[in-house]
């Protein structure tokens, strides 16, 4: 794919403290109203990658490119066109969060109406509440609503909904859904495969500071060893030997509580239900399970995590 | 300079009680102490005709310009910088320097708000004459304030975290207000002591306010040790503090 076009542009990018390498090769770009996640273990490289595209950090090779600019010797034209979402970046402890909108509003030359972005993000009621005493749910989207606050055209997002409870971590998205349909760019940095696949229209799995993959999500849960787990618990025992031996099957194995799981293809989910037929073994809790992002992040990583 | 961020800036510290009354009331407040007992208010040949509590005028002045610098300020800047504050507004095209600009104006203001206290509240209450040569008094306290503000932002850059920085700046502190003569006045002092006191900043800005009191020019030796306080300090504040 061509890394020269696209609203955010990487290329080649190498950064190193001292000895230890945070990114050794990444590549990618962002095309214009993408929403283009990255992912990858803690420790891979993804918030050194990011800070590169903001400009908090210089590359030591390669080139980061926004909206065809160096975001560090363009770094203020950048700024006007990129808003950023840093992980661990507070706020003045005893600034309110209108005051903190006004200001952040106040950096730009043409900014957004912050009251419809506060009101999106559930943040109307706490306008007078100052930083530290907010909920770290609050102060997550008072961090998102800054970054939008400058009406960029392109968005970073390190670890966007983290501290979120399920339901503003579900509005936080439609939030970003609505924000990308405005035609801005967003680059997502999460580790939740949920928000992945939710969200992102493509995908760079980034493992060791290197690109591990890069595709949609269905793509790469295409990837995934593992496609289809099927588990049910027999009303008669089988041979699980018989069972491994059907088409596609990867493994099998009887579980304490006499359930048996099938690990294979879409394949082995028809082979295993004719056998359970001519065996006429009843099936009970059949359950059928496509395999998920977390299995194909789980095959293309190897981090320290695992 | 984006005005919202002195704004800001100036609101946040009024949101700081402890700050307020160390930099604005506490300068007064031992002002009014130390008038209060009368032999303080009663002339003395030692001091050349003059009264403790005339002496304690400049006094109090300095002391609150080493409250806003030493006391007030680090602790905000080194906490901006820990809490990530500057780098966050490194990602915005307003630069984190307009932050600390904003700072470095608030607590001059504010000091010379507390300085502007006392010198009315000696007239008023214990009718300490007001400085004869204002133009010089003018110009010694603004060098002055520049002076606690270097001093407080070289604190800051040579401190890595917050809690070095309060270290750091107690330190610095008691000196500060042994030179500036807050235990005895500068003038008080016995001649070698004074001086080395003079050669400090505040010893330097103690003797270049009594000199504008009392209604002379203040002394260029003065002034231009505390220039050359103010030069070096804000060159080691610049060339050392660490934005992340």
């Amino acid at each position: 794919m061509s890394t020269t076009t696209g609203m955010i542009t990487v290329n080649g990018l190498r950064k190193a403290y001292g000895g230890r390498v945070a990114v050794a090769d990444v590549s990618f770009a962002v095309a214009e109203g993408e929403i283009f996640g990255i992912l990858g273990p803690n420790g891979a490289g993804k918030t050194t990658t990011v800070e590169c595209v903001e400009g908090l950090r210089t590359p030591d090779a390669g080139t980061v490119r926004v909206a065809g600019l160096d975001p560090v010797a363009d770094h203020r034209e950048v700024t006007r066109l990129l808003g950023a979402q840093l992980q661990e970046s507070e706020l003045q402890p005893k600034i309110t969060v209108r005051e903190a909108l006004e200001l952040y509003a106040s950096f730009h030359t043409r900014p957004a109406d912050w009251r419809p972005l506060a009101e999106r993000l559930g943040l109307t009621d706490h306008l007078a509440v100052r930083f530290a005493k907010l909920s770290g749910g609050q102060k997550q989207r008072l961090s998102i609503a800054l970054a939008l606050v400058g009406d960029p055209r392109a968005v970073v997002l390190d670890e966007l909904t983290t501290g979120l409870d399920p339901r503003a971590r579900r509005e936080t998205w439609a939030l970003i859904e609505d924000v990308r349909a405005r035609g801005v760019t967003v680059l997502l940095v999460t580790h939740f495969m949920e928000e992945a696949q939710r969200l992102c229209d493509r995908i760079a799995v980034i493992d060791g500071g290197r690109v591990a993959a890069l595709d949609t999500p269905a793509g790469l849960i295409r990837r995934a060893t593992v496609s289809t787990v099927v588990s049910f618990t027999p009303s008669a025992p089988l041979d699980d030997r018989e069972l491994a031996a059907l088409p596609g099957a990867a493994s099998v194995r009887t579980q304490e509580d006499g359930r048996v799981v099938v690990e294979g293809t879409d394949d082995t989910v028809e082979a295993v239900v004719s056998l359970l037929a001519r065996h006429r073994v009843t099936a009970h809790q059949l359950r059928v399970a496509e395999a998920t992002l977390d299995d194909a992040f789980l095959d293309l990583t190897t981090g320290a995590d695992r | 300079m984006n005005t919202t961020v002195l704004k800001t800036e100036a609101r946040l510290f009024a949101r700081e009680p402890g700050s307020v009354f160390w930099v604005t009331v506490s300068p007064t407040l031992l002002l009014v102490v130390l008038g209060l007992i009368p032999s303080f208010r009663k002339a003395s040949d030692d001091l050349g005709g003059l009264r403790v509590v005339d002496l304690y005028v400049p006094v109090s002045v300095l002391f609150a310009l080493i409250m806003a610098g030493l006391q007030a300020m680090p602790p905000v800047l080194t906490g901006y910088r820990e809490r990530g504050i500057l780098r966050r507004m490194r990602t915005t095209p307003v630069r984190p320097s307009a932050l600390l600009t904003a700072q470095l104006l608030v607590h001059a203001a504010v000091a010379l708000v507390s300085a502007a206290l006392v010198v009315t509240v000696g007239r008023a209450a214990f009718g300490v004459r007001l400085p004869g040569q204002p133009a010089g008094y003018v110009l010694a306290l603004l060098l002055a304030v520049a002076g606690a503000l270097a001093l407080g932002a070289a604190v800051c850059a040579v401190s890595r975290t917050q809690k070095i920085a309060t270290a750091v700046g107690s330190a610095v502190f008691f000196p500060t207000m042994f030179t500036a003569g807050v235990w005895v006045p500068v003038q008080a002092m016995p001649d070698t002591l004074r001086g080395i006191v003079h050669l400090t900043p505040f010893g330097a800005a103690s003797e270049a306010l009594g000199d504008a009191a009392a209604g002379g020019w203040p002394g260029w030796t003065h002034l231009g040790v505390m220039a050359l306080w103010t030069a070096l300090l804000t060159w080691a504040a610049a060339r050392w503090f660490r934005w992340e």
